[in-house]
């Protein structure tokens, strides 16, 4: 029998990082939220690497602090070392990555959550859901608990019929030997959704005091460490290095020698790996000519001696991942405190999802993170706080909140799962966006906070020093405009610099645009602006500087949201279009784009059936207005 | 309202007097007038037609004789601006002008968009709908098809292969930004940036060029005339070139070393192959031997197979009949002027269905008749699809310029000393451009050859 364990408007299963930022930000937008998890000592666990951010990544946690999401003030007080990565590069791939104390992280986080009003944490195995009508009323546990809510959000990661591998080892486990979830996943398959079979992989763990650092070579942090919440006013001190060396031909003849024991290649393993991950194993197959790959050696926190073997990731037995530690260099005699795995598991074919992330088949339901195919910390933390925001929108009677391809990295990642789905876990890579020169890290805040403010994420205070911001630049830009430059104030610096003379006079924007030509320099002959403060100073300057450019991406989006702006009906008959192709019509059918601009990404639906469309729909408009 | 202004030739290729290039939009009449010596358009009433010339503004050359209609918005088909530019018939006139106006800002238009402009206009009723539709679809596919088919094999082989080397550039900075920790592969510098992208820039230029002496803009019907020494085929030859006005002579091909000469039939562009060949040795078969000669047998669209009138069928002649079975031709039997020594029966029941004709090119007999037989041969219930092979072409040219400008984008970046990463937006476009040519747009490409072209991941 089971009994009313209490009643809410928001259930969150799972307290990942998609779950973490899919509670707080429900709960700050008023709704009541239940936060439940298997087990509340690992909050904000992080079963992998210890790091965040990265290029794209980095830029996914700059969005949802500028959303106002925690993942980025958390990962500043729990970092150990902070880099700014493709600084010798443009503005647009910048991207900040941080080294973390895995457990100061758990630890912030949890104080976080549990300080968070309207947000109850709560240990329990969710098995099923309650379903009224076709529609998701709450969740059941093990224990026969029943939770009844307006709406679910289950971001249940790895955990869904998990299954761990090593060598012919397995058994049926989450990751890092945590209670697997079977029920939650039956039930989901019972409630027709198409569950695909996906696998990633982490590698061993070594005790640091017996790592020979000196045959490797050091990788340490910014000089000026920065930060990724815009609220982050302290900077680190003390930062860990981290430590390079590689694997060599011996690595490699061990590997070759014993394949046959990965359970990767003796054919235990059904489900789709990572391209974005790979095992050595498969690094060693697919490019057997490479003498020798790189390995990253990073601390796992202040307080501990485990050390992340970045760079191999293995699903060989335990022996012989000890025979192929020893062969690198500065491992000689390291020892193997965990044993790497690869871990299967299910997952949520995210086609089957609305741009909220909402389930098309049962209203109330939201999936997010890694149940959806993705890979990575970054791009689950996205995904749970698009998933809170709406599931709170739902309840709260509110428009959804949906981010295009052109505000954010996170639009990306959600459009381009849930209109082309994926095959292998996801990742986000700068590639994958088409305007990634307008989706920068340094004006997330300017992209996004207004978006924040608005639903409530962004305190006031916050919001009004954006507007500040805003102002202090548009003012800056209109400053520089007008202050004139005379060819006998510049020439002489100008040719300290080796650029052109000027010949006539100009202003010092246009001067500014020169590419040898910076901030600084102009400072030499203007007055500065002594209201500008250097993030304000930094939009002027990438403002400036890239201006035709930044044009030419603005024109592009333009262009993209013309057919943005073309929404489909939702009572729209795919079988009762003349005209489309049949494939057209099934994909459209099952994918239910939203707009025109959706449709047109999906593959197999070509530009004749996109025209189609069109007509169709703009037939209906003239149709209703003739009525 | 549409915001841009569309064009494309309305008329069906074949042997029209007139072709008409129709332009739709808010800048239909300034495009025009800009181009246009004669009245003022911007005076012009409503509904008139005005006679002048239209000028290619990059050479000051007459393109063309014309009359010009114009119709003001909204009393049009589209209801918007349009103009009818009639032009003289054939491929050549209509072609220079339409590319004229492509110059100068007008889009080409998509299938059957002057139809869905007037449907979303409100032009066409409700009821239409449906047809409209079908029109897209129709027009869409054929399009396409026609375009892929019709497409040289060589030109879509060199543009994937430009494509693959544009993409494997695109990884390389890719792979820089997304592992900058990743120390395989040495960082791309604006110097291998600058070399890559010169190194495509010419040859897009190059294939540009060859396009504008009318090679892809006017690819033509591969034409091969074969026959015996001394019967008469360097006579056809010149018989064809005098007639009709010579496209373009002698241009050393950019892709094989043969020479090709076109020339315009009654509308039918014919690119007769391997000219030199006949004109130097008068025996094609003897200039490149056996195997070569099949080989253009093959690739041709048509063969003019000539016959001595004035001697019996050779055992030669059975040979060259036998090499044409299945393949396209037409039976020429020259040098009427002189006594009938060949069996005509004979020949006719060898040609089966396809056309005799007698000729004496000397006194120039029966060449109208040759004329009207190679126009048929193509044109016959195919007009359609002859339209879309020189629209699809021209596609295929405004988006080789697109791609070009693209990367002169990129390479004036790279002189301003831009990062790779903003200077690789305009290569990406380039890319994408010369995808759009071979009906290539797949958008995860990139992402493949990063992963298999180098080995990440954590």
């Amino acid at each position: 029998m089971t009994f009313n364990a209490g009643n809410y408007d928001i259930i969150v299963v799972g307290a990942g990082h998609a779950g973490i930022e899919a509670a707080v930000a429900a709960a700050k937008r008023g709704a009541k939220t239940l936060m439940l998890t298997l087990n509340i000592d690992m909050l904000a666990f992080m079963p992998c690497n210890p790091s965040i951010g990265g290029p794209a990544k980095g830029i996914v946690v700059r969005e949802i602090d500028a959303l106002g999401g925690v993942m980025g003030k958390v990962i500043d007080k729990a970092s150990i070392q902070m880099r700014m990565l493709n600084t010798r590069k443009g503005p647009a791939v910048q991207a900040l990555r941080a080294q973390a104390d895995k457990t100061v992280y758990m630890q912030e986080m949890r104080k976080l959550v549990e300080n968070q009003e309207n947000l109850t944490l709560r240990q329990g195995m969710v098995d099923s859901l309650i379903m009224e009508d076709g529609v998701c009323k709450g969740v059941v546990t093990e224990t026969e608990a029943e939770y009844r809510a307006e709406a679910v959000i289950i971001t249940t990661g790895t955990f869904m019929r998990g299954k761990v591998l090593m060598g012919h080892l397995e058994y049926e486990s989450g990751p890092n030997n945590q209670r697997v979830s079977v029920n939650l996943s039956e039930n989901l398959e019972e409630l027709g959704f198409n569950l695909k079979r996906f696998k990633t992989g982490t590698p061993p763990r070594v005790n640091s005091q017996t790592i020979d650092y000196s045959k490797t070579e050091i990788q340490p942090g910014d000089e000026n460490p920065r930060n990724f919440s815009y609220e982050t006013t302290t900077k680190i001190i003390d930062q860990l290095p981290c430590w390079l060396t590689h694997t060599n031909e011996f690595t490699h003849g061990i590997i070759n020698n014993n394949l046959e024991l990965s359970s990767m290649y003796s054919g235990v393993k059904r489900g789709t790996g990572a391209r974005y991950c790979p095992s050595i194993e498969d690094k060693i197959v697919r490019f057997d000519d490479k003498p020798r790959h790189q390995i990253f050696l990073e601390p796992e926190g202040r307080n501990t001696e485990e050390v992340y073997v970045q760079g191999l990731s293995t699903s060989l037995p335990e022996n012989i991942q000890y025979e192929m530690i020893k062969t690198i260099p500065g491992l000689e005699k390291a020892e193997i405190m965990r044993p790497g795995y690869a871990i299967e598991y299910d997952v949520v074919a995210p086609t089957q999802l609305w741009p909220t992330l909402e389930t098309k088949s049962i209203p109330g339901l939201f999936t997010a993170g890694q149940i959806n195919g993705t890979s990575g910390y970054e791009e689950a933390a996205g995904q749970g706080i698009m998933a809170g925001i709406n599931a709170a929108s739902k309840v709260l009677g509110k428009e959804p909140v949906i981010l295009d391809r052109s505000q954010g990295y996170i639009g990306v990642l959600i459009d381009d799962l849930v209109t082309k789905g994926t095959n292998e876990p996801y990742r986000l890579l700068t590639s994958r966006a088409e305007y990634r020169l307008l989706l920068r890290h340094d004006n997330a805040d300017m992209r996004l906070t207004e978006i924040g403010y608005e639903i409530g994420l962004i305190s006031e205070e916050r919001y009004n020093k954006l507007v500040e911001k805003k102002r202090l630049v548009e003012e800056e830009i209109k400053r520089l405009k007008k202050i004139i430059i005379k060819p006998e104030q510049a020439n002489h610096l100008l040719e300290t610099i080796n650029s052109t003379a000027l010949k006539d006079a100009t202003n010092a924007y246009d001067l500014l645009k020169r590419p040898e030509v910076n901030y600084n320099f102009i400072d030499q002959m203007i007055e500065s602006n002594e209201a500008l403060d250097e993030e304000a100073r930094e939009q002027v300057y990438i403002q400036v500087k890239y201006e035709g450019y930044i044009k030419k991406s603005n024109e592009q989006v333009e262009r993209m949201m013309k057919m943005e702006d073309k929404k489909i009906p939702e009572d729209i008959d795919y079988d009762g279009i003349n005209g489309l192709a049949s494939e057209a019509k099934e994909k459209l059918k099952r994918i239910r784009p939203l707009s025109v601009g959706q449709a047109s990404r999906i593959s197999g639906v070509n530009p004749a059936d996109v025209s189609i469309l069109l007509v169709y729909i703009e037939q209906g408009n003239i149709a209703r207005v003739a009525n | 309202m549409s915001t841009d202004t569309i064009t494309a030739i309305s008329t069906p290729v074949g042997e029209g007097a007139i072709a008409i290039v129709r332009l739709s939009g808010p800048d239909a009449i300034t495009i025009t007038n800009e181009l246009f010596t004669g009245k003022d358009l911007h005076e012009a009433a409503t509904h008139t037609i005005n006679y002048g010339r239209i000028i290619d503004p990059e050479t000051n050359d007459i393109a063309d004789e014309v009359m010009v209609s114009v119709m003001r918005a909204p009393k049009t088909f589209t209801r918007e601006d349009i103009v009818e530019i009639n032009c003289h018939g054939g491929m050549v006139a209509v072609n220079k002008v339409l590319d004229i106006i492509l110059s100068k800002g007008a889009r080409l238009a998509e299938p059957g968009e002057f139809t869905k402009r007037a449907f979303l206009n409100g032009r066409i009723d409700l009821s239409q709908a449906e047809a409209v539709m079908d029109l897209i679809r129709a027009k869409t596919d054929k399009a396409m098809s026609v375009a892929v088919k019709q497409m040289d094999g060589r030109l879509s082989k060199l543009i994937t292969e430009l494509r693959q080397e544009l993409l494997e550039t695109v990884a390389h900075v890719e792979v820089n930004i997304d592992y900058p920790e990743y120390d395989d592969v040495e960082e791309m510098s604006h110097e291998m940036m600058r070399t890559k992208s010169r190194e495509v820039h010419k040859r897009i230029k190059e294939l540009l060029e060859v396009a504008n002496q009318g090679k892809i803009l006017r690819e033509g019907i591969a034409t091969a005339i074969i026959g015996r020494p001394n019967v008469g085929k360097s006579s056809l030859m010149n018989t064809l070139v005098q007639e009709n006005k010579a496209i373009v002579t002698d241009i050393p091909g950019t892709t094989r070393d043969i020479i090709e000469e076109y020339v315009n039939v009654r509308g039918v562009p014919l690119r007769l192959v391997d000219t030199a060949g006949i004109r130097e040795t008068e025996d094609i078969v003897e200039k490149i031997g056996v195997e070569r000669s099949r080989q253009v047998l093959q690739e041709s669209d048509l063969i003019l197979f000539v016959l001595n009138f004035n001697e019996d069928l050779t055992e030669e002649d059975r040979k060259l009949f036998e090499a044409v079975q299945g393949l396209d031709y037409i039976v020429i039997v020259n040098k009427m002027d002189l006594e009938q020594k060949i069996d005509l029966e004979k020949v006719r029941e060898l040609a089966g269905e396809r056309p005799v004709i007698t000729t004496s090119l000397l006194v120039e007999e029966g060449v109208e008749q040759l004329e009207r037989s190679i126009a048929s041969t193509f044109f016959e219930g195919e007009i359609d699809t002859g339209d879309m092979t020189y629209v699809s072409n021209i596609r295929h040219i405004q988006l080789l310029k697109q791609a070009k400008q693209a990367l002169e984008d990129a390479m004036e970046g790279i002189e301003l000393g831009m990062p790779l990463d903003i200077v690789q937006i305009d290569v990406t476009r380039t890319w994408e451009l010369l995808g759009e040519i071979i009906g290539d747009t797949a958008s995860d490409s990139l992402i493949d050859q990063l992963f298999s072209q180098f080995c990440l991941g954590k």
